[in-house]
């Protein structure tokens, strides 16, 4: 319906002109940073693109191998920089991994609190830039409003707004300051409308769906070849999400939590009765779906931080006790995988002996999901590339680390 | 299933190739020679007892202690070593598998070690691969891009490596 390339009309296929090399990026709008991608066109038509990255290389791993455990953490931070609890969260939990460490329960209620608003600001920026891609303005205002409000809880609580640190092997480093709780459960209760506000000004609009709907088709198996996961994985029709089949260690902090995941099964979503209906032009898989399972996992998220607050207000006693900056690492090897807002996103780290990691991985979600453009770009219009690139909800900070 | 119904499964019919392995490690892995790669790799994305159809991660260590001191307290032999995350979505099962390479091939000093790519049998290991080779210096066989990835095309040696040395300038910006 919306790619109507195949209408005599709009798209002359039969005429073929010169091929043309278009230069997309590395400070293209909507690149989300600077990634550089090369489109072979024929006329409107686009038959090749070659993402090129690492503009923003900064040897993070190489760096890991030089300073210890606890001082890689504010490295995390500037992975993806608009989820930085979630990267402190999946280090944490692989250093405790290698060390065996079990937290207390008031610890793990924290990290689901500040790992969940984390997840709800990465899709507000999602779904407010992915808006500002397509030509509307309006939903970014939305968004980053709201989205300020989450950066005010996590400043209120660690001292900083995105580079936050705060989540870190052993625990967190403060106790949430009194009043925060109130505050935060403030947030949510005025934060609904405005996810109302962003269906009625994306989600429903005629002209998101014709530019978003059957647009990039990721099939489920294409998904899984590519290794691509969180909600580009689950807008394919995937029932998958770590916090319920993850490792153990990482299924445990979300035991007991209601949560549903988001992904159509059979072209239905769980409880879809309470959510925007499902556009009739929409294919599983595309760009559209991929959209609207994180603004559904939005709202499971708000569940989530209401019932971690529950939690964290039955416990007492410290949120654990962060290891020292000069921790011993022992011998041995751990890679743990985290749901992170924009996928799976993977630590390893090899121990020695000593407090400085003999090696540091991270491997990145949307890496893989990127990889998976050049598939779903190649015979679309040229105007549909930046509502596929978009729909990915790249951060190049985590694809060149 | 867990890691040691894994191992019996591939030692049935490809015990050959299974040189090693480490059952009780953090994560379990069984370690595969260069050469046996591809067909081990095959059967575990296609027994239906298996089904690992995700390829998380590829990646590499770099076993090499460039203090001579240090090298002399080592217990371990200078090698590269490829990790490979794999898992099934369809039994949510998982298992790690290693790679030994020598550190050159050859002992030749620059010349790099080389492995059968993966990358025909899951698409993700063609970016991965490609990152590997870029900053650890693994030359993968039969890939269908091996260009680098992160660092610039023309950039000399592989900062990964625990021998690296980056150069003092690259087109006149200075690096160190």
């Amino acid at each position: 319906m919306t790619t109507e390339r195949n209408e005599p009309m709009l798209v002359e296929q039969d005429v073929h002109t010169d091929e043309l090399l278009i230069n997309m990026g590395p400070q293209h709008p909507s690149t989300h940073g600077v990634l550089r991608l090369v489109l072979r066109t024929d006329g409107e038509v686009v038959s090749e693109v070659v993402p090129h990255i690492g503009y923003l290389h900064r040897s993070a791993e190489k760096i890991g191998e030089n300073v210890s455990a606890r001082q890689w953490v504010p490295y995390t931070d500037r992975l993806d920089y608009l989820a930085a609890m979630n990267m402190n969260l999946g280090w944490a939990m692989t250093v405790e991994k290698l060390l065996g460490l079990e937290l207390p329960e008031r610890a793990k209620a924290v990290r689901v609190i500040m790992a969940e608003l984390g997840r709800i600001s990465s899709h507000l920026v999602a779904a407010g830039t992915y808006g500002l891609d397509l030509g509307s303005f309006t939903p970014f205002l939305y968004a980053f409003r709201e989205r300020e409000k989450i950066l005010d809880l996590f400043e209120a609580a660690c001292g900083a707004r995105l580079t936050c640190s705060y989540i870190v092997p052993g625990g967190v480093t403060a106790d949430l300051p009194p009043g925060w709780l109130e505050q935060c459960e403030a947030f949510l209760d005025q934060f609904m409308p405005t996810v109302d506000d962003l269906h009625a000004v994306l989600t429903n609009n005629a002209i998101f769906i014709r530019r978003t709907a059957a647009v990039g088709v990721l099939s489920a198996e294409t998904a899984i070849d590519y290794g691509c996961t969180g909600p580009v994985l689950r807008g394919s029709g995937v029932d998958w999400d770590l916090r319920r089949d993850g490792e153990p260690r990482y299924r445990e902090l979300y035991a007991g939590y209601r949560f549903d995941v988001i992904a159509p099964v059979d072209g239905r979503y769980p409880n879809a009765q309470n959510y925007p209906p499902v556009p009739r032009e929409a294919v599983v898989g595309d760009s559209w779906h991929r959209y609207y399972v994180r603004m559904i996992e939005v709202i499971q998220s708000m569940s989530l931080v209401r019932q971690a607050i529950e939690r964290y207000r039955r416990t007492d006693g410290p949120p654990g006790t962060p290891i020292k900056v000069a921790e011993r690492l022992p011998k041995g090897e751990a890679y743990l995988e985290t749901e992170a807002p924009k996928g799976q996103m993977g630590f390893m780290v090899i121990g020695d002996g000593t407090k400085v990691p003999w090696r540091v991985r991270a491997r990145s979600s949307c890496f893989s999901n990127l990889s998976v453009a050049p598939v779903l770009c190649r015979g679309g219009l040229v105007a549909d590339v930046p509502a596929v690139i978009g729909s990915l909800d790249l951060v190049l900070g985590e694809i060149d680390r | 299933m867990d890691a040691k119904s894994i191992l019996d499964e591939i030692g049935r019919d490809h015990a050959t190739w299974i040189v090693g392995s480490d059952l009780a490690a953090i994560d379990p892995w069984i370690e595969v020679a260069p050469d046996g790669l591809p067909e081990v790799c095959r059967v575990l994305r296609d027994w239906p007892a298996l089904r690992m159809n995700m390829l998380h991660c590829v990646t590499g260590v770099d076993y090499f202690e460039p203090d001579e001191k240090k090298a002399a307290k080592v217990d371990w032999q200078p090698r590269v070593e490829l990790i490979y995350h794999l898992s099934s979505l369809v039994h949510k099962h998982r298992i790690v598998l290693k790679v030994r390479l020598p550190r050159w091939k050859g002992g030749v000093e620059g010349a790099l070690p080389e492995v059968p790519s993966v990358a025909g049998i899951w698409s993700t290991a063609a970016w991965h691969e490609r990152e590997v080779f870029d900053l650890m210096g693994v030359r993968f066989t039969g890939h269908p891009d091996p260009r680098r990835i992160l660092c610039p095309e023309d950039w000399q040696g592989h900062p990964l490596r625990k021998d690296y040395q980056p150069p003092s300038e690259y087109h006149g910006i200075r690096v160190k």
